[in-house]
Order: C-alpha cells, then structure tokens, then sequence
C-alpha cells in the first residue's frame, strides 16, 4: 500500500504544508504493520524511528524493576510516538506493544533531519505536539508522585460500597473514578492493581469486590 | 460485557481492532456487543475508545476474599 498523501496533512506534524511539500515528505515515509501484542520498540534501545499510528492503536509504556508497568499514554490514528529520542539521539524512554493490529507509518531519524532542514514550518508543528507530550507526562508525574491516588481511588471504594442501598447497586467505569478522584484512567487502573496485590480487593471480571475494607481505610489514610 | 452508548460512537472501530475476543463488530458503522464468554472485561475497548462511547462499568460490593 502506497503512503496516504492525505492522511500525512490530516496529522498535527504536518499541518500546513502544502502538496508539493506533503509529496517530498511522503517520499521519506515507510509503512509497517504490527500484530496484537507485538513490541515495535523496546525501552532503553537506541531510537531510530519516528512512528505515527495509521490504524489501530499502541501502548506506550515503562516497566519498574519489580516488573510492573505503568501505561504512559494510548497512542491512536493520526499521534506519533518515539519522538523524543529521535530528537535528542538518546535512547527510546517507554517500550510500546500493538493492542491489536496496527499499521504505523515511520520516518527515520535521518530522515526527519532532512525534512526539518527542508521544511521549517515542521519544525514549529513538532514544538507544539512535544509542548503537548510534555504537559501529558507533568500532569502524570504530580500524580505519581505528589498526590496519594491510590489513597483517593481506596475513599472512592468505600464511600461507593457503603452508600449502597438495596435495590441500587453503584456502578462505576475505570473512567469514571477517574474523573471522580481527579486523575487520569492509567492511574485508576495502576491503583486498582496495588489494592489488589495488597489484598484490600479482588477484581472479579465485572465486579469489584472489598474484601478487606480495614486495609482500605488504611490506605485511604488521613483522607477519611 | 461492555455497554454502548451509540448516539456518543463515531465508527472508527479501534474498539473491534483492540477486542481480542471478537466481542464487537461496527454494524452500520456503530459499534455493537457480540455476546461472548470470552469477553475477560480487560477494559482496553474503553480505554482506546476516542469519544467515551464504551463503558466498562464495576460493580463495588463488599464481600470475602
Ligand atoms: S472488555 Fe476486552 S474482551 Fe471484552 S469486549 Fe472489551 S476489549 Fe473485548
Ligand atoms: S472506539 Fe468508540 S467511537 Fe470508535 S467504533 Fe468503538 S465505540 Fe465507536
């Protein structure tokens, strides 16, 4: 399959330019398809490619030493990814996985050199998708570090268990608490995992159960 | 299984792409539940979905270990 001229003006790196410059990009692209679950990068490996998701989507994220991970972002049509060391020449910071099958479209590192020099309006697009990125990975970062979401996820729990009545049951999308504690779903979905491990609640398909509500309060901490 | 909320889906199908089930299939460009034992509620249909058209909802209730 032939690269999409007009996918490549739809994607915000390329907005702006016009046809003639959008051809001599597209001579730069190469297309390359991934099956569900397959690594298209691996953290901590040298970054050569640029990559922007076609169709499907990705999952970029960064493994602890204990082997947990943490998505850092969902990658759809039309975003990019791996920016950052095809910038700077460093390594690749986060591993990414296909959720399904995805076709993504790369530039090489060189590449991107050549349409920067050739095309400057590129390089204003790049400085406000990175701005963007950055303003992401902040607001994750203050949650990681600063602000006790599992705490807030664990309050949400117990004041949702508690305030149940019979005939209704409460009903509550990874989404949802989300929104609800002020964070975002990558979190929700971390917290629940570490109150799981520690035994507070069990995740049975659809269903949330509190199996520990003492170990709850405690991690919910001075919240209560 | 997931629920729909049609009038919010867009029919861009990164749900059906993700589902490793073959739980959901677009049917006039809409994403609709194919009722499947294999559906493990791993959630990724709402976390890929672009408009919130998926939800993945819990119950919470207090029970044992
Ligand atoms: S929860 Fe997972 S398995 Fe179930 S329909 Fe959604 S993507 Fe498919
Ligand atoms: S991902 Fe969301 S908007 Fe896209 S087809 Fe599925 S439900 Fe509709």
């Amino acid at each position: 399959m032939s690269v999409d001229i007009e996918f490549l003006k739809s994607i915000p790196y390329f907005s702006g330019l016009d046809i003639a410059e959008l051809e001599a990009i597209r001579q730069l692209v190469f297309e390359r398809t991934a099956q569900r679950d397959e690594f298209i990068l691996d953290e901590g490996e040298p970054g050569e490619v640029l990559y922007f998701v076609v169709s499907g989507a990705v999952k970029e994220f960064k493994t602890s030493a204990e082997g947990k991970e943490q998505i850092l972002r969902i990658i759809r049509p039309g975003e990019s990814f791996n920016d950052v060391p095809v910038f700077d020449g460093g390594p690749n910071v986060a591993s990414a996985t296909a959720i399904g099958p995805v076709v993504l479209y790369g530039i090489s590192k060189t590449d991107i050199g050549i349409i920067l020099n050739h095309h400057p309006r590129v390089a204003a697009n790049v400085a406000k998708v990175l701005a963007e990125r950055v303003r992401h990975l902040a607001s994750l970062v203050e949650d990681l570090s600063f602000r006790n979401v599992i705490g807030r996820v664990a309050k949400l729990l117990l004041e949702y268990a508690e305030n149940r009545t019979e005939t209704e049951r409460p009903r509550l999308t990874q989404q949802e608490m989300a929104a609800m504690v002020g964070t975002a779903r990558e979190m929700v979905g971390r917290s629940i995992r570490v109150l799981e491990e520690k035994g507070a609640i069990r995740v049975d398909r659809h269903r949330i159960v509190l199996t520990d509500k003492e170990a709850l309060r405690e991690t919910a901490g001075e919240l209560l | 299984m997931p629920e729909i909320i049609r009038e919010l889906c867009n029919g861009c199908g990164l749900c059906v792409a993700v589902c490793s089930c073959k739980g959901l299939v677009l049917i006039d460009n809409v994403a609709t539940v194919v009722e499947t034992v294999e559906c493990d509620y791993c959630t990724q249909c709402e976390a890929v979905c672009p408009t919130g058209a998926i939800r993945c909802p819990y119950e919470i209730v207090v029970g044992e270990s």
